[in-house]
């Protein structure tokens, strides 16, 4: 099976956020890691690939630092990569985001794409089922598990409330995988060796220009929540202050 | 309360290092993080060496990582001072135990071994089936190794050994012994032999009652007319010299290794003097005292970094010399124990306890400042170096 895994570079969940100076996203100068999600499809493709062969494609947009993405995966066992290199990645909607994958893999007859459930930062969940319309492919999504079979595949979905689904699909799909599927794998030391002479295809923005067009999608502001704390004295005989509290807690904290 | 370590880069350090060195950084972190941060103190207090890491450590690529083939990952030296870095984060004792199947059993095999011990161990030694320990230090003979007293007698086709070695790392747990003994028939010269641990007449037992180090094995060698045949003398090993090569090797993965630790105790300090509050509700980070104690510790922390890249880089160019890397150990071994201590400080009696690593980096980094030339013996060594004169 060829497998495609889109992934993304994402400010790491622990690190301290600072806005930019407009308010619409945080600034530059944090640490990245690989969006958890995508971690869980990579592995998912990685352990399809050592099932029933294959191939396994790694791609991401974003700035040179995105990259480090890539690197990692290859380094896991990724066969090659793709990069959408430009600072505009950043900025994009999902629906850019999946024409520009779209456009850059043309030439690319994949059996199955991956992407993770949604990005730990903008959590939009939309490129994976958006790039699946695009190419006229079926999808599905928070995808627990796969298992190959002669008509195609047939994946479990996670429902809510403890349910589960099962879908009997065919080739070519794309799949949106959640977290916690399968025990990630560690980079080892040869892998990472290795990595390096593993090819990885560079795209420019204005190789996919063509296919994009203004954001429909975007950030106004972003804020940090205010928290605010006041104390306010209830007074009067007993019977009246009983009732003015079941009218806030009712009315204003709505808990009743 | 335990607080998750979150890596320590004062003046954009991580500039200094390519994609590849900090993805082997962050892979080592994680690996640390996931498997042995969970045990370690349970290790710790029990005095047990987590075996079951060996394997997982081994399937990294974590023993003799910066040798090349023999399944080995060919690292540079920058790379294999931030796996360094990031276990001793972790441990000391387990840095330890990697430091010693690294760089005291493979590189002298791979450096100063025949074709054939090459091929019999090294791929043994990466996939942690066998486990090796060091044999230099006697009970009577720690920084003067060239004083020992274990001899090797050559008769027919085979060497007999006598003698006993001390605080060896990993004594009673290793397949395979890296002695040196002085051989009589050449002259009393200093030479390396590979001794299997399951020989007659070869015997460890566990040093107890250690206040350091204590998820690693530390054990006494004792050999008694330990017969083995003549193939076991590491070929290209001649005089002190070729142990102390790989003593180089260990203690510049010790002074990466203690600037990990001095990161732990000083991330661990940091965020908890700004959770913890005394005087009018502040945190204890507001008062001078705090501050002056974490501004020393991150001054050192960032010097230490700079000086421990740079012999690195001069390393991986091949033109490190012993004194360059004493003077690493000696200082990167000094300001962690002292970063250990400070960070205690901060936690006052919290910092006692084993919910945080303090003490254990403390009590740990003692030996750390013995071992592979003490902090004096270092002083020494620099000292020859700019004088010119010896003061051993």
């Amino acid at each position: 099976m060829k497998i495609l895994v889109c992934m993304k570079q994402v400010p790491q969940k622990d690190a301290p956020l600072k806005l930019n100076e407009s308010g619409t996203w945080i600034r530059e100068d944090v640490s990245y890691e690989v969006n958890e999600p995508d971690a869980y499809a990579l592995e998912e493709a990685l352990r399809q690939k050592e099932k029933h062969g294959g191939e396994v494609v790694v791609i991401t947009s974003g700035p040179a630092r995105s990259q480090q993405v890539l690197r990692e995966a290859l380094a896991k066992g990724a066969d090659r990569a793709i990069h959408l290199e430009d600072n505009a990645f950043v900025g994009l909607d999902a629906l850019n985001t999946a024409r520009a994958f779209a456009a850059a893999v043309k030439e690319e007859q994949f059996d199955l794409i991956f992407t993770g459930l949604q990005s730990d930062d903008y959590g939009y969940a939309q490129t994976g089922v958006v790039l699946a319309e695009l190419l006229g492919w079926p999808h599905a999504t928070i995808i627990m598990h796969i298992e190959k079979n002669d008509a195609g595949i047939r994946v479990k979905r996670e429902l809510e409330a403890g349910f589960f689904q099962f879908v009997d699909m065919p080739l070519p799909a794309v799949l949106t995988i959640q977290s916690g599927i399968n025990k990630l794998r560690y980079a080892t030391l040869i892998g990472i060796k290795q990595a390096k002479n593993k090819p990885l295809r560079k795209v420019a923005m204005a190789d996919v220009q063509s296919a994009l067009s203004t954001n429909l999608q975007k950030i106004e502001r972003l804020y940090v929540p205010q928290k605010t704390k006041q104390t306010q004295f209830l007074e009067g005989p007993a019977a009246e202050i009983a009732k003015k509290l079941v009218d806030k807690l009712r009315n204003e904290v709505r808990v009743l | 309360m335990s607080l998750k370590f979150r890596g320590v880069d004062f003046i954009g350090f991580d500039a200094l290092l390519t994609d590849d060195e900090l993805l082997v950084r962050d892979t080592s972190r994680k690996f640390i993080e996931d498997n042995l941060i969970p045990i370690i103190e349970e290790c710790n207090r029990a005095g047990r060496f987590p075996r079951e890491l060996v394997k997982p450590m081994a399937d990294l690529g974590f023993f003799g990582a910066s040798l090349k083939g023999y399944g080995c990952a060919g690292m540079s030296n920058v790379e294999y001072g931030l796996v360094m870095q990031e276990m001793e984060r972790g441990d000391s004792g387990v840095r330890s135990f990697v430091s010693v199947q690294s760089a005291l059993v493979m590189y002298p095999i791979y450096a100063f071994g025949s074709d054939e011990q090459k091929q019999t161990w090294l791929p043994a030694l990466q996939s942690g089936e066998k486990l090796g320990c060091f044999g230099l230090t006697e009970p009577d003979f720690g920084s003067n190794p060239g004083g020992m007293r274990t001899r090797a007698r050559k008769v027919g086709k085979e060497y007999v050994l006598n003698g006993e070695k001390m605080w060896i790392t990993s004594g009673s747990i290793a397949n395979v012994a890296v002695i040196w003994a002085k051989v009589e028939d050449e002259d009393n010269k200093i030479r390396g032999f590979l001794v299997e641990t399951d020989r007659p007449g070869f015997k460890a037992e566990d040093i107890h009652g250690k206040w350091s180090l204590r998820a690693s094995v530390t054990s006494g060698l004792s050999m008694q007319d330990v017969h083995i045949p003549e193939s076991n003398l590491l070929p290209k090993s001649g005089g002190l010299k070729s142990p102390l090569m790989c003593l180089n090797q260990a203690r510049y993965g010790i002074a990466w290794g203690a600037l990990g630790a001095a990161m732990s105790c000083y991330d661990c300090a940091l965020q908890y003097s700004i959770l913890r509050k005394q005087f009018h509700d502040k945190p204890i980070a507001s008062h001078q005292l705090v501050q002056e104690k974490l501004t020393w510790m991150i001054n050192e922390i960032t010097k230490a970094q700079l000086l421990v890249l740079q012999v690195g880089r001069l390393k991986d160019k091949d033109k490190a010399g012993a004194q360059h890397i004493s003077m690493a150990k000696r200082n990167n071994v000094w300001m962690a124990l002292e970063c250990a201590r400070k960070s205690r400080d901060i936690l006052g009696a919290n910092g006692v306890a084993d919910e945080y690593p303090l003490m254990r980096h403390m009590m740990n980094l003692e030996s750390v400042k013995t071992y592979e030339g003490t902090h004096d013996i270092h002083t020494l060594i620099i000292g020859q170096s700019v004088t010119g004169i010896d003061a051993f």
